[in-house]
């Protein structure tokens, strides 16, 4: 299919991704005017952390198709440690680059209407249905350069749709591999979740280009209907050479809730907002994540949640743990819209120290623009307590495995929130490896 | 079985420059309970901690050794691996870590790679001094000390001298804080490890410990150092009379801390 190198990405190459895929109207039309705002719009401000000199925006882009898996044995022994074996294959997704390598969805969710598939055969099997939530309330092509740039060259995503009342048990899981070192990943989740409904949700990005210099630029939608429940699961793990621009985004309505449990393990630098809309009264959030900062890397991650709706419910929880020489920035933001009264927000970011030369830094913002609420928030940035290391080395453990407890433990109020063990388990060992 | 010696000779230690102990002399051998007393204040905690290697104590001079090897030059984790054990007055808490995951890393720490505590071995033990303590089972899976009561981590000091079979254990103040049922409990505990294999130093403001645990040597300190050794009849005279008698026939005048008869 389409292979491509050209820069800067011009009207014709977009359109002919569009053809390519044969995509409707409504897509391409789309991508052609992101890409003429991606060249006025400005690029993100993340609060304290300078990106003028990341590489966002020059790269290599690749829309054709690789090869697809007939059999889990194909995949490499790193990418297998993701799921449970044959059991969890029911349920699964794994894309390879910017191609639909395996899916399977059980019969019994297939019967009663539920949707997840890749993007692409999203946008044309399901036109209308994606067209309503794609790039519309949650994140909006505007909102910056690299969201223009996202909506001008989407190439790969997942498409989860649940009907109204129908209850998943299982999750569902989706792997993405961009086994190609060099290409650029545009990645778009779009998750939609109708009145009393509900769906836990896990993803894993996995790259190898340790040396090699690409662009990971995400984007994540979720819609929660009245009286739905989405539980969304995250472990992000781009090696050294991706630059990473990662929007999640979730609009809740009456009743609805919104969880979030992101593993940000990339080790390359690092741009993550997570914004939750708290539109309906009762609706409520938790916003959870995890990062190990290493090397030279870093990061900025913001977690949001925008309370309009009365008496909703929103609570952000960081950790973070910063080795070597990386710098990370925790921005905890709790908005209070004027009307959501009995509304509650609350945060906490912790971050943990385990070198000199790393930096870290906490901060807790509330903006709260109605009386009748509560509000409370905690942070800190500390290194790791020497009573408790004291404590556990008298019981005979060694200063490294009792560091290690500490950080687990530090980081396990995340860790444990995540809904499929084995992913559970990879982010431990994904922590291990980052932290020793 | 072997013969363990823990010999503290001349110890001073200081915290943030202000000498605590002064000179402090004492041998403990398997198979021994010792039992220090003392007014609040006189440098007994601090003598636990100097043992086990609390990184806020400076020992500026003496020597502690075990079987002959240096204390002194151990990293905490090394006197613990030693055969020491320290079960500490205000214990810390690990959030995010069970007490059971900790106890078995800590069982795994003394043996070696490959001799891992088989899984069954390890629950069907942990079950067995949980019930033998009254500890409710949801301890195992709770966070370490996380939101226990006073009562529970002075429980769970006991449980880890059970779990981890030490030559030497230091108890210090185990009973503070205790009512008269947690407190049978934990002696109860502090008893069936009594052997010809455990040498016992038991810290306590209180005489009501010793009605429980018999110790076989009582020893005073005041102002940094052991001022009075005796047997059983010393921390009876004690509980009776106060510490009072011992100043004046020692000649101690109270320094300017607050002096409190037990």
């Amino acid at each position: 299919m389409y292979v491509e190198t050209k820069l800067p990405f011009n009207q014709e190459y977009i359109q002919a991704i569009s053809k390519d895929r044969n995509e409707p109207g409504w897509m391409a039309t789309l991508r052609s005017k992101a890409l003429e705002m991606a060249n006025s719009l400005d690029m993100p401000k993340p609060d304290k952390t300078k990106i003028t000199n990341w590489n966002f925006t020059d790269f290599q882009h690749s829309n054709k198709e690789a090869v697809k898996i007939t059999s889990i044995d194909e995949l490499p022994e790193e990418l297998r440690a993701y799921f449970d074996g044959d059991a969890s294959m029911e349920n699964l997704y794994i894309q390879r680059n910017q191609t639909a390598a395996y899916n399977s969805l059980s019969q019994e969710l297939q019967d009663k209407g539920v949707i997840f598939t890749d993007i692409f055969t999203a946008i044309n099997e399901h036109s209308e249905l994606v067209e309503k939530y794609y790039m519309n309330d949650a994140v909006a092509v505007d909102q910056n350069r690299l969201t223009a740039l996202h909506a001008a060259l989407m190439n790969g995503g997942v498409f989860v749709y649940v009907p109204k009342n129908v209850q998943i048990e299982d999750p569902l899981q989706a792997i993405f591999w961009q086994e190609d070192t060099d290409s650029a990943l545009l990645n778009h989740v779009l998750v939609v979740a109708e009145e009393g409904s509900s769906v836990t949700y896990v993803e894993n990005y996995i790259s190898h280009n340790d040396t090699e210099e690409t662009v990971a630029n995400l984007v994540t939608e979720v819609f929660a209907h009245d009286n739905a429940q989405v539980a969304y699961g995250a472990v992000d793990n781009f090696a050294e050479g991706t630059t990473t621009y990662v929007n999640r985004r979730g609009v809740a309505k009456h009743d609805a809730r919104i969880d979030w449990a992101l593993g940000q393990m990339n080790d390359g630098n690092t741009v993550s907002e997570n914004i939750t809309y708290l539109m309906g009264e009762n609706a409520a959030s938790d916003a959870k994540a995890v990062s190990v900062g290493r090397g030279k890397q870093t990061q900025n991650f913001t977690s949001s949640i925008r309370q309009f709706g009365k008496a909703t419910d929103g609570y952000i929880l960081q950790r973070g743990v910063m080795k070597g020489s990386a710098s990370t920035i925790f921005n905890a933001i709790g908005k209070i819209e004027h009307g959501a009264t009995k509304a509650n927000s609350e945060q906490e970011s912790r971050v943990l120290m385990l070198s000199e030369k790393s930096r870290g830094d906490a901060n807790p913002i509330l903006l709260i623009d109605e009386d009748d609420v509560t509000a409370g928030h905690a942070a800190s940035v500390g290194r790791v307590d020497p009573l408790q290391m004291y404590y556990l080395m008298s019981r005979g453990l060694e200063r490294e495995e009792a560091e290690r407890l500490v950080i687990h433990g530090f980081l396990a109020p995340v860790v444990a929130q995540l809904p499929i063990e084995s992913v559970r388990k990879q982010l431990t060992q994904v922590i291990e490896r980052k932290v020793y | 079985m072997s013969s363990t010696v823990l010999e503290i000779k001349n110890l001073h230690v200081s915290i943030e420059d202000k000498e605590i102990l002064k000179g402090v002399n004492l041998t403990v051998k398997s198979g021994e309970f010792h039992a220090i007393m003392g007014p609040n204040g006189t440098g007994k905690s601090t003598l636990a901690s100097a043992i086990m290697g609390h990184p806020n104590y400076e020992v500026t001079e003496g020597t502690i050794t075990l079987d002959g090897e240096d204390v002194l030059e151990m990293e905490v984790d090394e006197r613990a691996r030693a055969g020491l054990f320290l079960a500490m007055q205000y214990p810390s808490e690990i959030s995010g870590v069970t007490t059971s995951d900790f106890l078995r890393s800590a069982i795994n720490a003394k043996r070696e790679e490959g001799d891992e505590i088989p899984l069954m071995n390890f629950i069907k033990k942990l079950d067995r001094d949980l019930e033998y303590l009254d500890i409710d089972k949801n301890m195992a899976t709770r966070y370490l000390n996380e939101g226990f009561s006073g009562g529970e981590k002075k429980r769970n000091e006991i449980l880890q001298l059970l779990q981890f079979h030490p030559d030497i254990a230091i108890l210090d103040e185990i009973d503070s804080g205790l009512d008269i049922d947690a407190l049978k409990v934990v002696s109860k505990g502090i008893n069936q490890m009594r052997s010809e294999n455990l040498g016992c130093l038991i810290i306590t403001h209180y005489q009501r410990l010793l009605n429980y645990i018999t110790p076989d040597f009582v020893h005073v300190m005041m102002q940094g150092r052991v001022v009075k050794s005796g047997g059983p009849e010393l921390a009876k005279r004690l509980e009776a009379e106060g510490y009072e008698w011992v100043k004046e026939e020692l000649g101690i005048e109270d320094e300017e801390t607050t002096e409190q008869n037990a």
